[in-house]
Formats: structure tokens, sequence, C-alpha cells
């Protein structure tokens, strides 16, 4: 770990200002940051608290929605009642990550933000263009059982490892920021995430010093919500793929599929397919889909995953 | 203590403390944190600085060039040890590769340097800034291309081993009317212990004093004392917690080594913990193995040819997997072939880990048994009865002194409720999951090892036992404890036990299940002496004396223990020694595994559901410790079985999942039921105790039983381990 300095910020504009230095990055929860400084796989010069900054409620917005506060943690979303009754898909998302001592810690902002468990970005010894831009890709080529896809370039194949963000792009939220002049804007989760092209370092839509403020989910869309995540281990373990399903009575629904891609999966045209069935949902989802042999089974395994999706939707 | 004869009638035989489910003594020491490990003896080195292993970056070439001065300038640092620094260090007896890279790089992550620094963050901050270039050679990380070729193992000075041979097998397999012949692989496994290699070192002139985590203090202190090239007199071994090893800390490693070195060089005490992510690539593993088996059998069932073949790799100079070990063993027959093949590998030492051999070579006996049982047409439980034998295959002379292995299988199958088992596979749904029970033997050999202690009995009547024996998380402290109690006639909290140090007499030591049996029974030598000593300033003529309740009776007199040392505490020392009864009898361990688990239709993921052992394995020393030994064990079983694989990455010659994320062993939920059962049974053959071991038979035969359940519940066999989703996803049955 690389020395560096700390500050508590006291208001948001006030640390998204304070981020614009060189190196600096916003400590939340810390749960990823942390570790990943630890390894040095990150090296920022200086931490900006937001503890400080309270947002973390959860409210109802204006249009039937709910507003989620950047630093409300994991274990008190799943928890919350409107949540569990009106957003089940993100509920259940969030309780089949990590373990409760973790949720109790990561927040809404930092989960969006979760940095992919690709092993070769964890080795330093390793080429890694995420951690260190034009180094070249260690996983391409190796060990790529767990890795991505879809979406993928010759520059990357790592995944976006959050379960809540698949539920997040399901529910269509909206990631609502404030940068260094105060200015605020709302950003759809479908832009939110990037796929990793040649800048694989670049993560997310966000710019310097712009912070998250909250995350916004649209009034509710009703149906039947499923979180499907597969594991090799029942709990406490990355997925391999999750299905993030909102089914409706007559069939129709949408889907997010996680462990594929380097962001959440959701493909519109794919869902016009839903009541002709997983295997024609699948193969639109997957059209343009590089897997590698170590992760080829990802695509049938999808396909299987949301066929038990939609079975379980049937029956509820 | 010799022993010669089988054991006749001893104290222990009253059973009235040894044999009972005792609390572990240790327990509240160590769950309110107050049993200090390796790395938290404060008290011992207040002014400890801090060192950080810095691991090699390739797998197999030679360092071109260190720059150090950035590291050496850094806030904090006290030193820095390199292999240059170093001088000439040698090379332990049991380390294949050496603990401290450099030039020379033999495997990923060898140690190449210790940073020392006030603060454990120093340290670590300083290693970031220690800058190494690498010339990287050509290794070989491929252990089916290394294979090609390979030499048979076994043979001496560097020439081919040879097969084992009794009858004449392919001749018999031909002619034999149902037969198999299949492929299992088993992967590279790490032992992921919780608690890492942890070392303190302290100088005190030319003495060293290392407080650390070893199963084994006497070949730790032998090694670390010939690595720096000192006297073993010199060096203190002490070791008296250890946060599990499961054979990884059977030997000296570079823990031990870099903090030695290290307090040298700044002159202060070091500790050093080595960091997790180096854990499984500095650290030994388990090997990976290819293993072929053939099993010819008459129509009714009756082996008439066993062969099993392993392959395996390791670093030059190393050892093979012994996966062949059981197949010598467990099932009758007359035609027998066993060989193992060694190749060359580039990846990190491998090593022992617990149940080295069987482990591996029954997760693929086993399954071929179930297959063989399904193309008999015949029950595997039936099947594995019918081959029974009660004498070693290759020397019928040889009897085992105890097996009941079918009593094993068929209690187990009375109460697992086997008959509810479907022959013909996935006929079982439960909701969305296919249901299917497995089978699979359990066996593992005992060994005799030498094992020493001294027994004190004090002027406060209490006894205090001291031996270099070590309590890796098995409840070593407690069965020694009872051990003395009941040789003694005290009780329980009236034994001080006092472990892991090498100022001790030399034990057992911990590993391959031979630490409870050995180490008790040299306690028990020690307590023989004692009692006589007792006897004797007792003016007792009589050698048949009973001591109980804190007395000592013979014929009609009875005196108090404490009257033997109203002038001064008796000390007594012994050890146990074995004649060659291990030679006119075999001696093994035994039981049965039975699983049930359920195969997710759509995902292909399995999950547990329940399992069941049933053990026969000597006298059971204390059935609640020994019980934590089978679930635990049983545990790794199902780890190895459903998700535990080191990947390898073959471009670049290293373990990829090289941390606890991406290195998978089970979690709570995985594991939602166990159940152990121990048959009665006393081994006169192979100690004074009775006993034999167990903490490695609980693993023995785990993944078969699962790989089997999977089986029955799908109709997919799959031949590789783990057995995970991808494995048989494109096979399962189609859904409804």
């Amino acid at each position: 770990m690389r020395p560096f300095t700390y500050e508590r910020a006291k208001d948001a504009v006030s640390a998204a200002r304070a981020a614009t230095k060189p190196g600096a990055k916003f400590l939340a929860g810390g749960t990823n940051l942390l570790d990943l400084m630890k390894i040095e796989v990150e090296t920022p010069t200086h931490l900006i608290d937001v503890q400080d900054l309270k947002l973390d409620r959860i409210e109802k917005t204006k249009d039937g929605g709910l507003r989620i506060g950047a630093f409300v943690t994991n274990t008190a979303l799943a928890a919350d009642e409107r949540v569990r009754r009106d957003y089940g898909v993100l509920s259940r998302a969030i309780v089949a990550g990590a373990s409760g001592q973790l949720r109790n810690k990561a927040t809404t902002a930092g989960n969006l933000l979760q940095r992919t468990r690709c092993p070769y970005f964890y080795d330093t010894n390793m080429a890694c263009n995420k951690r260190k831009p034009g180094s070249g890709c260690g996983a391409i080529g190796g060990y790529s059982r767990q890795l991505a896809i879809v979406g993928t370039s010759s520059d990357c194949i790592a995944t976006n490892p959050s379960d809540m963000n698949v539920a997040m792009r399901v529910l269509d939220a909206v990631v609502e920021t404030v940068n260094p002049e105060g200015r605020t804007r709302a950003i759809p989760i479908a832009d939110f995430h990037r796929l990793p092209g040649n800048t694989p370092h670049i993560e997310t839509a966000l710019q310097p010093g712009e912070l998250i403020t909250a995350v916004t989910l649209p009034r509710p869309v009703g149906g039947t919500h499923i979180y499907e995540k597969v594991r090799d281990r029942a709990s406490y373990a990355f997925a391999l793929v999750s299905v993030a399903a909102i089914v409706q009575k007559d069939g129709s629904g949408r889907i997010a599929v996680g462990g594929v891609a380097h962001k959440p999966w959701r493909v519109e045209a794919a869902e016009a397919a839903m009541p002709q069935g997983a295997k024609a949902v699948t193969a639109r989802l997957f059209a343009d889909a590089r897997p590698t042999k170590d992760n080829e089974y990802k695509v049938p395994l999808v396909e299987r995953t949301l066929a038990a999706a939609i079975s379980q939707a049937r029956t509820a | 203590m010799k022993f010669t004869e089988p054991a006749s009638t001893n104290p222990i035989d009253r059973m009235t403390v040894v044999g009972r489910p005792h609390d572990r003594i240790d327990g509240p020491r160590k769950t309110t944190g107050t049993a200090p490990y390796a790395y938290e003896r404060h008290a011992e080195a207040p002014n400890a600085a801090y060192g950080w292993i810095i691991g090699a970056a390739i797998a197999k070439g030679r360092i071109r060039s260190m720059n150090l001065d950035d590291a050496r300038g850094a806030p904090g640092v006290l030193g820095i040890v390199t292999a240059a620094e170093a001088g000439k260090l040698a090379k332990g007896n049991f380390n294949t590769a050496k603990l401290l890279g450099g030039p020379e790089i033999d495997h990923y992550h060898q140690a190449v340097a210790i940073v020392v620094a006030e603060s454990f963050e120093q340290a670590r901050a300083a290693a970031g800034l220690v800058r190494i270039d690498y010339d990287r050679a050509k290794g070989q990380y491929d252990l089916d291309e290394a294979l090609k070729g390979a030499p048979l193992a076994g043979g001496e000075e560097g020439k081919p081993g040879k097969e084992d041979r009794t009858g004449s097998f392919e001749s018999a397999f031909d002619a034999a009317p149902v037969k198999l012949d299949a492929e299992y692989t088993t992967p590279d496994h790490s032992h992921a212990m919780m608690e890492p290699f942890a070392s303190l070192a302290i100088w005190e002139g030319d003495q060293l004093t290392v407080w650390t985590s070893n199963q084994m203090i006497a070949w730790g202190r032998g090694d670390l004392a010939k690595t720096l090239g000192m006297p073993k007199e010199k060096v203190r071994l002490i070791s008296p917690y250890v946060g599990g090893g499961f054979g990884g800390k059977l030997f000296l490693r570079a823990d031990a080594v870099m903090a030695a070195l290290g307090a040298k060089a700044v002159g202060r005490p070091v500790k050093v913990a080595m960091q997790r992510p180096l854990m499984a690539n500095n650290a030994t593993h388990r090997p990976a193995t290819t293993q072929r088996i053939r099993i010819g059998a008459t129509k009714d069932g009756a082996i008439q040819a066993i062969a099993h073949e392993s392959g395996s790799g390791d670093q030059p100079g190393g050892g093979p997997e012994t996966a062949v070990n059981q197949t010598k063993l467990l099932y009758a027959g007359p035609n027998r072939l066993t060989a193992m093949r060694l190749a060359v590998l580039n990846l990190p030492e491998g090593n022992a880990m617990r149940a080295p051999g069987e482990a591996p070579g029954m997760m693929a006996l086993e399954i071929a048994m179930d297959e063989m049982a399904e193309k008999l047409g015949m029950d595997p439980v039936a099947f594995r009865v019918k081959n029974d034998t009660q004498v070693d295959p290759e020397k019928p002379e040889r009897r085992f002194s105890q097996r009941q292995l079918v009593r094993c299988l068929e209690e187990g199958a009375q109460r697992f409720g086997w008959s509810q088992r479907s022959a013909k596979p996935a006929q079982v749904r439960d909701g969305r999951w296919l249901v299917g029970m497995g089978v699979a033997a359990a066996f593992r050999n005992h060994m005799n090892m030498k094992s020493g202690a001294r027994v004190t009995l004090n002027k406060d009547g209490r006894v205090v036992v001291e031996t270099d024996m070590t309590d890796i998380g098995t409840g070593s402290y407690t069965i020694i404890a009872q051990t003395a109690a009941e040789m003694m006639g005290v009780p329980m909290d009236a034994v001080d036990v006092r472990l892991g140090d090498s100022d001790y007499p030399v034990s057992a030591g911990s590993g391959g299940q031979f630490g409870a049996a050995n180490a008790t029974a040299g306690v028990y030598a020690a307590c023989v002496k004692l009692r006589e000593a007792v006897a004797q300033r007792l003016g007792f003529n009589s050698a048949d004396l009973n001591f109980a309740d804190g007395r000592v009776t013979g014929g009609n007199r009875s005196v108090a223990l404490r009257d033997a040392v109203t002038s001064g505490p008796l000390t007594a020392e012994d050890r146990i020694e074995f004649g060659t009864l291990d030679k006119s009898y075999q001696l093994s361990t035994f039981g049965a595994h039975f699983v049930e688990v359920g195969v997710d239709a759509y995902t292909g993921v399995t999950r547990l559901r329940r399992m069941l052992a049933v053990c026969a394995a000597g006298r059971i020393l204390n059935p609640k410790a020994a019980r934590s030994q089978m679930i635990g064990a049983m545990t790794m079983g199902v780890g190895s079985a459903l998700m535990e694989e080191l990947a390898v990455d073959k471009r670049f010659g290293f373990f990829v999942n090289h941390d606890l994320a991406g290195y998978e062993v089970p979690v709570h939920a995985d594991i939602p039921h166990q159940e152990v059962i121990f048959l009665e049974e006393a081994d006169d053959k192979a100690n004074p105790m009775k006993a034999k071991g167990v903490g490695e038979l609980g693993l023995c035969g785990v993944g078969a039983a699962v790989a089997n359940a999977v089986y029955n519940a799908t109709g997919v066999r799959i031949r590789d381990y783990p057995l995970t989703l991808e494995k048989h996803l494109d096979r399962l049955p189609a859904i409804a």
C-alpha cells in the first residue's frame, strides 16, 4: 500500500471538488478499494471519505419511484420494505452477493463502482490494461473460466462482478451525480457502465471528480421478480452467470444478465422474444458473443438459467 | 518402551477418561482469543519488527537485477535481505525447492526478498518499491505434456522405478467377462488453511528462537538449522498453537527462514506472516494426477484383475503423488498392477496434503468401483462387500490387524436408507433438483511413528506433560491430558499439557493421521515409567497397582498419589518405539461414506443434501474431537469433489486463483447435514492405546461418493474433478 492523504468531506460539492486532484479517490464503504490498495492494484494518493455526507436515506420520488442515497448500505437497501415489495429483484440480487459483514459496510454507490475480480487484474505481476493501460491483457489466452463472453475486446475480457448492478439494470435505474461545479446530472444505468473497448481502465461514464449522490428507481413495474445466481459454492462467491428477470403474467418481461460482460448485459431487443422462451432470448442476447474455450459454457448456462427463471415465474 | 507384541490389558482399557467426549481443553483460549499464535507473541518480543516477503514474478528463470534503493530509503525500513545478502544457504532435507530464490528462480512466488520495517504497513509499502528485472526461461507447466515419456517413479538415484505386479494382470484382464478401463483426473489442491505461515524470530547471540506455526517441530528445527548452517542445538522452535496445516506446515517454509534472516540482518526480533496471495504458489500443494484404472471381474462380481496407474508432476528432485497406494490393499483379486509416473514440472513444489496418495487415489478408484458395479448390475455396496479381503492381497500371509470395512458399509447402508436409492440413475426428482445417492469406501493406512514425552508429578499433585507434539486444531492437548489422567488416576483438570516446543521430547508430530495414536502412546510410555517411580517412592513391591481417584492401591494398601512427591517432584521420560508388528500385520483404517446430492436440472450445479460416514479406526480416544476431525475432513472432501482446483496458467506457469476468493472451499451453506458413526474397535496390534487415526480417513473416498451420487442423480458420469457444472451441462436430461 502506498502512502496517501485523507480527508473527510463535509458536503457533496466540496467532495467532488477535492476529487479533481490527480490521484484522488472517494472512499465509501471501503470493501473493495482498501483491499485493492493493499495489493497496490489501486494506488490513490488522496482519499476523500464521504461518510459524513449522510446520503443514506431511501425516499419516495414524485413519480412514484424511489431515490436511494448513494451511501445507503447494501444491507439497508436489501432490507427496505418498499424495495422488498416493489423491487424484489434488487433485494434478492443484493443478498445473493458477498457476506453479511461486507453488505453492512458496502454502499450503493460503491457497489456500482465495484471493480472486476479478474485474477489477472489482481496479480500485479501480470499484464492488465485495466490496471496499467497499454500493458496488455494476461487473461486473454489464460485462465478465463469466469470471464466475459460478450462485449469483449482484444484489450480486455473482464466482467463486472456486481449482483446489485444486474438488478439495477433490469429496473432501469438512474444514477444521479454532482460535479465539482455543483452541476447535477442523471445517467441512465444503461449508459453508466461501459464496454472495455480499447480503454478498459475507463469503466463508467463518470467524469473526473463527479460524485454519485443517489440512484433512483422508476415507479414499480409489477411482475414476478427473480434473481438466479449460479455459482460453484452456495454462498460467498461471484456469479458464474446470473439472471435478473421481471416476468409479467402475459409472459413478456425484461432480463439482464450478470457474469458475462464488462457491464450488466441487457439487450432490449432480445426481450421481445421472451414469450418464445429462453432459447430465443439467449440467441439474441449472445448473437455477438465471443467466448473462450474456458467459458463457452456460459451461453447454454444462461439459456438454462433463464428457463429456470421463466418457469419459476409461471408457477409464482 | 518398545512395542513388539500385541497390547495386553492396560490402564487405558478402563476408559474412565480416555474414550470420553471431553471438550477441548484449549477451547476457551481459542474462542476467547487468548491463545496467542506465532504472529501474536507480543510478550516474547514487544519490539518485534515486521517482515514482508516478496515473491518471484516469474515461474522459471533468473533475476537479472534488483534495485533496492527506493525501498531501503522508504520510511521505517530497517533492512532488506535477498539471496545476495543471505549468503550461502543449504536446502532442508524435506524441501524440494529452496525457500529463498535468487538469482535462479524455481517457481512462481518463490521468496526472493524480505523487507523489514518498524511497522507492517511500512514493510508492505517499501516492498512495493523494490524493482526486480527477470530473464524468463522456458518451463514445463502442462502435466499432460510432461507425462508423455515420463519415467516410472520410485527408482533410486535417478533411475526409473518399476511397476508393482502380483500374478498376471494383462492376461487376467483380457479374460475377464466384465471389465472397465477408464481415466480420471484430479487437479492441484491448495491447503488453504486459515492461519497462513507465520513466524517470529528472535536471536540471542548465536541462539535462535523461532515462534512459528508448524506441524513437525523436530523436522522444522533440523531443517532450519541445516538451511542456516548452524547446529540444531542452537535452534529452538516453538509452536504451541497452529491454525490449521493440512500438511502445508509439515515442513520448514519460507516464513521461518526469512524471519530468521531478517532478524539477524536488523538485529531485532522480526515477525512474518506470509501474505495470503502468496500462499498458493509459495507453499506446497497437492499435485494434480491423471489416473488410469482397469478392473476385470467375473460375472458374479469377483475381481480377477485390477490395475491402477497414476501420473503426477513435481519440481526436479521431487516425488510423485502416491495415488495408487490404496489399490494395493483395498480389494481382493489375484492379478494386480500398480505404477506411478513422475514428470518434471516447473510449477510450485508438490507435496503432502491431507491424506497424500489416498485422497486423490480414492477419488478415482471409488468412481471406478461404482462404474464396475453398474456394469455388473450389482449394488455398489454389495460389489465392495464381495471383494473384501482380510489379508494383504499382494502378501496373503499378512492379515489386516482389524478390518471392519464390510460392517461400515452395511451399517452405513442401513442407517442412510440406501435401499431407497434407485439403481437406475436419473430417476428421482425433487422440484428442480435431480437427486442421487452415492457410496464410497474410506481407507487410509495407519503409520507407526516413534514418539516421546516427559511427565512430571509435582508436589501439588498436578501432572505436567511435555512433548513437542503439536495441536493443529485436532485436539492433541485434550487427548494427551486424557491419556495422562487415565494413566495416573487423576482428574483431567489436574493435568497440564505443554506442546510444540523443541526443548521437549521429540514426538510423532501431526501428519498422516499418525499424530493422535502415536503421541498418546508416547505419553503412555512416559506415564508407565512415572508409575514405576511413584510405586518405588511409595514402597510398593507389586507391579500390579491401581492408580485411581488420586490414590495408588496395591493389594490391601492404598496411598494418596501426592504422598509420592512430598519429598519432591518425580519426572519420567520415555518414548514409544515399534517392533515389526506392522510388518506382520497390515495396519489400516476403514470407513464408508454415503452422500446424497441434488443437481439443479437447469444449471447443473450440485449441492450436497446430507452425508454419513461410518468408521472403524481403532479405539476412538475422544469421540467429540474425532467427530470434529471427521466432519472437517468430509467437508474438505466435498470441496475437492465440487469446487477446489488450483487453476494453472500454462503460459506463465502459476496457479492463477491464488487467494480465498479465487480458490473456493466450502462454506456453511454447502454443508447442510453430516453424521458420523464410529464402530467399536480396539486395535491391539497398533499400539498400547489400541488407537489409530481418523483425521484423514474422513477425507478418503468422500469425493468419489459425491461423484457417484451426482451420477446417480443425472446419469452423466464425470471423471474429472472438480465436478463443476460445465462438465455435464450439455449432457444433462432435457428440461421438462
